[in-house]
């Protein structure tokens, strides 16, 4: 048995339906990641998988225990950082970390080895106000409270957001490190670009799952050739490119224009085309699809 | 010579002891999309509210929209829109009470900000939904028409401060299309964002590390200077060495 | 799991610590207040100059006149004709004046023999500054009353608060406010607050049960405000000189059921409030406007229209105000205030019971 396991959840607010028949399982020592917009409902399933709302239909366990039925036992099971900061910003440093550890009556020593490797970090400042901390101590801290009963599953909703690359990148790093304890992780994301750290993904938009596979296997499902053009002038590109014959699809992706090809595309006869319009500086080159152009793909369908 | 629309020397802010922001200089030229990235605590907000009129520096020289940054913040405030992901519009609005407000502020006259308002709802297609309360409207949405209401009185500059975070990657293209389109027409545009990957839409990004501004080139030049196949990568090695942590 | 309540009680003790200009306000508040009513918004009847019409200087007239003239509040002006009344209270020069009746020694008689006659005094007032108004006629009757009856061998004292300082009335009344204030508007939004920063969420994720999280947010706020008791009965005591003669216990005893009473309150408002300023609203506005108009701190439940009478009845300060009266000012035994005291109880179990079943471990 899979260490969360979830079948057909569903979950709504009035008319919205956060969670639309949510199906997924996550095995031990796993780090899963949930991509997806605000609204996907990424934190819906945070809070029904850590009890804290009840689903309208649908079943889920965490650890073997029934989300409804065994909520007690999962508490004491799972780790959960919510996707506010959620640490008392008047009290230091320290005194946070105690404080969860008496919430789960423990004590910091219990958890030493575990948290350590975070809480070092931050240490030199354990007298400070966690409220006066920059947004990647602030995550270490809370990653560290988040730790300190040893819970056997992390919940960890959007932990990145409104923190910088750098810190973002030494946050990852972390969770690597915890996965090699044998953690099992359930981290969401809006931001594409960190899918590539999980072991496995799930795309989620407006309440349900688009996919879920390893990040390579996602970006396998990409069945269109597609195409990088640039030029000088980026908006009467994508003007002059979306009407050109084959183009099935062309929108802006960072520094290019993303081109999904159709069966008649023509690399040569676009850039004659763009070049004629009087477009400078065009180039148009065969690229790799990313997760988010399979997003993209997955949305219109 | 391309004509600037930002142009800064020695730009410096001081809180007593602390120098907040140290010494920054750059142009940002007319109808280009300026990225302006750093770690947190680096300096960013600080220098950007100096660039929007809303803080004097203590010393240094710049101007911005044409305005001296020492001594004419109103004027620069009546010439730049200002969108940030944490305030935009009114929830308990409607879509055409937020562009009359606004509108309002700016003080258009009523023939434009009909004007206007017809063309930037079209330009949305959301002349259907002009009575909706913003709060109703999908993100996304919101996200777009806050963008537009922004550039309403059609300033010179326009500053975003993480305009994308937690939308879907369609409205995302749509929002960038939005922008292109503006400075298309010529508007600058100014965007702080802590996301690498919104960096790269921009067409020159700077990247400030403790109060200063440590690079500044295209995307494409700052990769191939840190060799490197991502902005992430730039600015990694660029803020990895941070002394600041706010 | 049973984990231990201190580590709870620190931590909510330190986000009162750390918030200092709130905690200073909490204690100082009820200091300035008692000190402002006691002295400053004062009532008291001092150096009232009064004037006396009598057509008949008459033995019993010459003793009453005598009696206001030597108590230390009044100033006796002189006598004056009946068509100077008018021009002496215009003018500022007195501000009541004592009118005998001709027949006044004849009435005072029959009325101590038991038969019914006119009244023979009237005393006109001043009535610019009401209290001031109030207080003098009041006081001046029984002035005069004394007189009058020292010879129908029966006596009237102003028992309780014989020289009716207004101080003493207002101090239950604040008492009522302020412990209500404390508690239940601290409480609540301190706990909503962890609603709205989301440590909520994560305290109901752990193991510890809501019960507990509770308890340890409610004790700190209990231990402040009976400082604030102690501080409240100090100044009564050795400022305001009230006796309190019916015994401390009970005054003790009856407003820690009280403090109760409204820590359980502010767990209430919690339950429903999302927001900060939302508690706040609730406990200040919707549960402390009709505190102060109908608990009878500021007026009379008898002076109240008669439909909002039967309201007062739910408004837990009425019943610790009226107890507080008893036990404080009148000096009365805490058994003369058993009413007051049941209901609070009653009122208590209702509350925190609602509030515990309300107050559930999910987010829904």
């Amino acid at each position: 048995m899979d260490v969360i396991e979830i079948n057909r959840l569903s979950k709504r607010y009035g008319q919205v339906r956060a969670l639309d028949e949510v199906s997924l399982s996550v095995g031990r020592g796993e780090l899963f990641g949930l991509i997806g917009p605000d609204g996907a409902g990424k934190t819906t399933l945070f809070r029904l998988l850590t009890t804290l709302i009840s689903p309208d239909s649908g079943a889920a366990t965490v650890e073997g225990l029934d989300i409804v039925h065994g909520y007690r036992r999962i508490r004491e099971l799972v780790g959960y950082m919510p996707g506010r900061f959620s640490l008392y910003p008047d009290l230091t440093v320290e005194e946070n970390l105690n404080f969860f550890a008496a919430l789960f009556g423990t004590h910091v020593q219990d958890a030493y080895d575990l948290v350590a490797p975070i809480y070092r970090q931050i240490e030199p400042f354990k007298n400070r106000r966690a409220g006066k901390l920059s947004g990647g101590m602030k995550q270490k801290l809370a990653l560290s409270c988040a730790l300190i009963h040893r819970p056997s599953v992390l919940f960890l909703d959007e932990p990145t957001t409104g923190v910088d690359a750098v810190s973002r990148s030494e946050f990852w790093d972390m969770l690597a490190g915890l996965k090699a304890k044998d953690i099992t992780m359930l981290v969401s994301t809006p931001y594409m670009d960190e899918a590539q750290r999980c072991d496995r993904i799930a795309l989620c938009n407006e309440g349900r799952i688009l996919g879920i596979d390893t990040p390579a296997g996602i970006v396998s499902r990409f069945d269109s050739r597609l195409y990088a053009v640039s030029a000088g002038n980026m908006f009467t590109l994508l003007q002059a490119t979306r009407t050109f014959e084959g183009v099935d699809a062309c929108y802006p992706f960072g520094s290019t224009h993303h081109i999904v090809a159709g069966g008649n595309f023509d690399a040569a006869a676009l850039d004659g085309h763009l070049k004629a319009d009087g477009l400078q500086d065009v180039r148009i080159a065969p690229c790799m699809p990313t997760i988010e152009d399979v997003f993209i793909k997955l949305m219109q369908r | 010579m391309k004509e600037t629309a930002i142009s800064i020397r020695e730009l410096t802010k001081r809180f007593g002891d602390f120098t907040a922001v140290d010494r920054i200089s750059f142009d940002v030229y007319k109808g280009e999309i300026f990225g302006f990235l750093g770690a947190n605590g680096a300096g960013k907000t600080t220098a950007m509210r100096m660039l929007c009129g809303l803080s004097f520096p203590t010393s240094g020289s710049g101007t911005v929209a044409g305005f001296d940054v020492m001594r004419e913040g109103e004027m620069i405030k009546r010439h730049i829109g200002y969108m940030s992901q944490r305030f935009s519009l009114y929830d308990d609005l409607t879509v055409m009470e937020n562009i009359r407000l606004f509108a309002g502020i700016y003080n258009l006259t009523p023939y434009r900000t009909r004007r206007r308002a017809v063309e930037l709802l079209s330009r949305l297609n959301f002349l259907g939904e002009r009575h909706t309360l913003v709060g109703a409207l999908p993100l996304g949405w919101k996200q777009k028409l806050a963008f537009s209401i922004a550039t309403l009185h059609s300033p010179e500059i326009v500053f975003l401060d993480e305009p994308t975070g937690g939308v879907d990657p369609i409205t995302r293209r749509q929002f960038w299309e939005l922008i292109y389109e503006e400075a298309n027409r010529g508007t600058t545009v100014f965007v702080t964002t802590h996301y690498m990957d919104e960096a790269e839409y921009c067409a020159r990004v700077s990247i400030m590390v403790d109060g200063e501004v440590r690079a500044l080139d295209t995307p494409a030049a700052l990769k191939r200077q840190f060799a490197t196949d991502s902005m992430d990568g730039v600015f990694r090695t660029i803020a990895r060495g941070a002394k600041r942590a706010e | 799991m049973n984990t231990d309540i201190i580590p709870f009680i620190r931590k909510e003790s330190l986000h009162i610590l750390r918030d200092k200009r709130t905690l200073l306000i909490v204690l100082l508040q009820p200091a300035v207040m008692l000190l402002l009513f006691g002295f400053a918004i004062s009532t008291e009847v001092n150096d009232v100059r009064v004037a006396a019409v009598a057509p008949h200087r008459t033995a019993g007239v010459t003793e009453a006149v005598n009696r206001v003239a030597h108590n230390p509040n009044f100033t006796f002006y002189g006598y004056i004709q009946q068509n100077e009344i008018d021009d002496v209270l215009r003018r500022g020069d007195v501000t009541a004046v004592v009118v005998f009746a001709d027949d006044y020694d004849r009435a005072v008689m029959q009325a101590a023999q038991g038969y019914a006659v006119n009244p023979p005094i009237q005393i006109v007032v001043d009535a610019s500054n009401t209290n001031i108004a109030g207080t003098a006629s009041v006081y001046l009757q029984n002035i005069l009353l004394g007189t009058a009856s020292a010879q129908s061998l029966f006596e009237t004292r102003l028992l309780y608060n014989p020289q009716m300082k207004s101080a003493y009335n207002f101090v239950p009344g604040i008492m009522g406010v302020i412990f209500m204030l404390v508690c239940a508007m601290m409480t609540s939004v301190s706990i909503v607050r962890e609603k709205e920063v989301g440590t909520m969420e994560v305290l109901l994720v752990s193991p510890v049960r809501p019960t507990k999280i509770i308890l340890a947010k409610m004790i700190p706020y209990f231990v402040i405000s009976c400082v604030t008791l102690a501080i409240i009965l100090l100044i009564s005591r050795f400022v305001l000189d009230i006796p309190m003669s019916g015994g401390i216990g009970g005054i003790v005893f009856v407003s820690l059921i009280y403090l109760a009473l409204a820590l359980a309150l502010g767990l209430l408002i919690s339950t429903f409030a999302r927001t900060q300023i939302a508690a706040w609203m609730v406990s200040a506005v919707v549960m402390l406007m009709p505190m102060i108009m109908l608990s009878g701190m500021l007026f009379p439940i008898e002076n109240l229209p008669l439909v909002l009478q039967p309201l007062t009845c739910a408004v837990p300060a009425r019943w610790y105000i009226s107890a507080m009266r008893k036990m404080m000012i009148e000096g009365l035994p805490v058994g003369a205030a058993m009413t007051e005291l049941a209901v609070l109880c009653f009122m208590l179990l209702a509350v925190l019971g609602f509030a515990l079943k309300k107050f559930n471990d999910k987010l829904e």
